[in-house]
C-alpha cells in the first residue's frame, strides 16, 4: 500500500515531465522514419524497418529511464519532501521501491505507446503481427527496469547531472563487455585470465536482453537463453536496488 | 505520566563544506517531553532546535544517544505510527490539490478509503482550507501551505504532534487560530513539542519549555517555575507634570505632549509617584507592572551563554 502510494505519486509526477513527450516524439520520429530509411536502402525493407524501429525504442527508453530516473530521489532531496515523507511511518527501502516501480510503471506505458506505432508499422508491411517481435521488445523492457535500478542508486548519492553519467557509462560498459568475453575463450590460463572472468563476473552484459538480431533475421533462439537472460536481469536489479537502499538508508537528510 | 519523548546525551557532527570542517551541533541533549503536555522548544538560529527534530525522525543518524517515542527506538517506523510532522517552511508537491495530497498522506497510514475520506473533510474544515480544497498546492499562499502541512501532520489522528515553526508566515488571524487548535490537541489528550521563535505564543500556551543555546540545553522546565511573579518594573503615564518632577522616583522614557512615560524600578516609589501626581494637579494616565517575561529569561539566557 505504502510502495503503491510512492509509486503512483512518482508516475504522476514523471509523466508531467516535458522530456518524457521530447523523447517520445523522437522515438515515435525514429520509428516512423525507418520506413523513410527503408526505402532509400538495398536491402529487405522490413528488416531494416524492424530493425531500426527495435533500435529506437531500446535507446530512448535508455533515455527516459536514465533522464527522469536520475532526478527521481534527487529531486525529493532538493525540494525537501522528503522530510514530509520520511516522517510517516515508511522505511526507507519502501521509498526506493516506490520510486523504482513508479519509473518502471511509466516506462511501461511509454514502451507499450511505443510498441504500438513499431507494430502498427510493420503491421502496414506484412499483414501480420510477429509475436517474436514482442519478445524483444519484452526483452528491450528488462532491460530498462535494469538501468531504471541504476539510475536510481546513483540518484540516491548524486547530483542529477553525475548521475546521468554514472547511468549512461554503465549502459555502454553493459553493452561493450561481452568483448571480455571473447577475450576470455582466446586467454591462456593464468592471473590475466582470473582478472578478466573477475571483471566479466562483475560488470553488466546488457546483450543478455539483445535479441534484436535473432528476431529481425528469424534466428533459432535456444529457449533456455530465454530463462537465463530473464533470470539475469531480474537477479541484478535486485542486487542494484539492493545497494540503493544500502546507501539512501546511511543518509542523513540535513 | 509517561514520557512521550526522552532524549538522552543527543549528539551530532557535522562535515560541511568545500574542505570538509566539522561542527559539533548538538553537544548531548537531554530532557523528555511528558505525556499530554505542550512542549516548547526554544533557542537562537542555529541553535540545533531542526537539528534535534530531524534526530527524533530518522531523517538524521545522531552519532550519540538514544531517543524514545512512547518507549519505543526512534528508528523504527512503527514509532511514527502515532506521530505527527508539520517542517518549517512545509515543501509539498505542488501540482496535487490539498485533498489529492491528504489522501496521499493518509495512504502513508494505510487508512481505508471511507476513513480517509472522513479525515480529509474534517481536517480540511480544521484548518480552514474547506474552499481551496480543489486548489493546486503551487497557488496557495505561504499561510495556506502551513495550513495544509498542519492537516497532513493530523491525518493520522496522532498522539504526538511535532511542529517546527508552525506559526511562521502566519497573519495574526491565522497565527490566533493555529495557537486555538495546539491548544485543543492538550485538550483531546495529544502531547504537542513544538519550536517558535514567537516567545508569547510559547509562553500563552506552553505548560514546560527547553532552552537550546549552541548545542546544548540550558534551561527547561515547567514555564511557571521558569517565569516568577516578581515585578520588574511598573511602567506609569502621567499628564500635566514636567519629566523633571520625577528626576529622582523613575527614569523618564518619553514625553509627548503633556503626557510622560516613566520607568519606576523600585516598588516602594510608585506611592511617592502618584502622591506627586495627586499634589501638583497632574492626572494618572495608566499605571502598569511589568512581570518576568519569558522573553526576558530567553533573553538573559543566551546573552550569558
Amino acid at each position: 500500500m505504502k510502495i503503491g502510494a510512492i509509486a503512483g505519486i512518482t508516475f504522476k509526477e514523471a509523466k508531467r515531465d516535458r522530456i518524457l513527450y521530447l523523447l517520445f516524439f523522437f522515438a515515435a520520429l525514429g520509428i516512423g522514419g525507418a520506413r523513410v530509411l527503408a526505402i532509400l536502402t538495398v536491402g529487405d525493407r522490413v528488416k531494416i524497418i524492424k530493425d531500426v524501429g527495435l533500435a529506437s525504442i531500446s535507446l530512448f527508453g535508455v533515455l527516459m529511464a536514465i533522464l527522469i530516473g536520475t532526478g527521481l530521489v534527487y529531486k525529493e532531496i532538493d525540494k525537501k519532501t522528503i522530510f514530509t515523507l520520511l516522517s510517516k511511518p515508511l522505511h526507507r527501502a519502501e521509498f526506493i521501491l516506490g520510486k523504482f516501480l513508479g519509473l518502471v510503471l511509466t516506462l511501461f506505458v511509454m514502451t507499450l505507446f511505443m510498441s504500438l506505432i513499431f507494430l502498427a508499422i510493420v503491421f502496414a508491411h506484412t499483414l501480420k503481427i510477429e509475436g517474436t517481435l514482442l519478445v524483444a521488445v519484452g526483452y528491450i523492457f528488462l532491460e530498462l527496469v535494469l538501468v531504471t535500478a541504476v539510475a536510481i542508486l546513483f540518484s540516491s548519492f548524486s547530483t542529477p547531472i553525475l548521475s546521468s553519467l554514472f547511468a549512461l557509462a554503465f549502459y555502454l560498459i553493459g553493452h561493450l563487455s561481452w568483448g571480455l568475453e571473447l577475450i576470455l575463450k582466446k586467454m591462456a590460463p593464468g592471473a590475466g585470465k582470473t582478472l578478466v572472468r573477475f571483471l566479466y563476473t562483475v560488470l553488466p552484459d546488457l546483450e543478455n536482453f539483445n535479441f534484436r538480431t535473432e528476431v529481425v533475421h528469424g534466428l533459432p533462439i535456444p529457449p533456455g537463453i530465454y530463462l537465463s537472460s530473464f533470470l539475469y536481469g531480474v537477479c541484478y536489479t535486485a542486487f542494484i536496488l539492493g545497494l540503493a537502499v544500502l546507501v539512501f538508508r546511511r543518509r542523513d537528510f540535513i | 505520566m509517561a514520557d512521550a519523548i526522552r532524549i538522552d546525551n543527543l549528539q551530532k557532527k557535522f562535515r560541511l563544506g568545500f574542505i570538509p570542517k566539522t561542527r559539533q551541533i548538538l553537544k548531548g541533549i537531554t530532557f523528555s517531553v511528558r505525556e499530554g503536555e505542550i512542549f516548547g522548544y526554544l533557542g537562537p538560529n542555529g541553535a540545533g532546535k531542526t537539528t534535534t527534530i530531524k534526530c527524533l525522525l530518522g531523517l538524521i543518524r545522531p552519532d550519540a544517544g538514544t531517543i524514545e517515542i512512547f518507549g519505543r527506538s526512534h528508528f523504527s517506523p512503527r514509532s511514527r505510527q502515532t506521530l505527527g510532522f508539520l517542517p518549517e517552511n512545509p515543501y509539498f508537491y505542488d501540482y496535487l490539490t490539498a485533498t489529492e495530497f491528504l489522501a496521499f498522506t493518509a495512504d502513508l497510514f494505510g487508512l481505508g478509503r471511507v476513513e480517509k475520506e472522513e479525515r480529509i473533510a474534517r481536517l480540511l474544515k480544521l484548518v480552514g482550507l474547506e474552499r481551496a480544497a480543489g486548489l493546486p498546492l503551487r497557488k496557495f499562499s505561504r499561510g495556506m501551505l502551513q495550513r495544509a502541512g498542519l492537516a497532513q501532520a493530523l491525518i493520522n489522528d496522532p498522539k504526538l504532534v511535532i511542529l517546527d515553526e508552525p506559526l511562521g508566515g502566519m497573519d495574526p488571524i491565522g497565527r490566533k487560530e493555529i495557537r486555538d487548535i495546539i491548544v485543543r490537541f492538550k485538550d483531546e489528550g495529544k502531547t504537542v513539542f513544538f519550536t517558535s521563535h514567537i516567545l508569547q505564543d510559547i509562553e500563552m500556551i506552553c505548560d514546560r519549555v527547553a532552552i537550546i543555546v549552541g548545542g546544548r540545553i540550558v534551561k527547561e522546565g515547567a514555564l511557571r517555575d521558569l517565569v516568577s511573579e516578581r515585578i520588574l518594573f511598573t511602567e506609569v503615564t502621567v499628564s500635566g507634570l514636567s519629566p523633571d518632577a520625577f528626576r529622582d522616583l523613575g527614569e523618564s522614557i518619553s514625553a509627548q505632549g503633556d503626557r510622560v512615560l516613566l520607568k519606576v524600578y523600585d516598588e516602594s516609589k510608585v506611592d511617592a509617584v502618584l502622591d506627586l501626581v495627586h499634589g501638583q494637579k497632574g492626572r494618572l494616565v495608566s499605571l502598569s507592572p511589568r512581570t518576568e517575561t519569558l522573553e526576558d529569561i530567553f533573553v538573559e539566557t543566551v546573552t550569558r551563554t
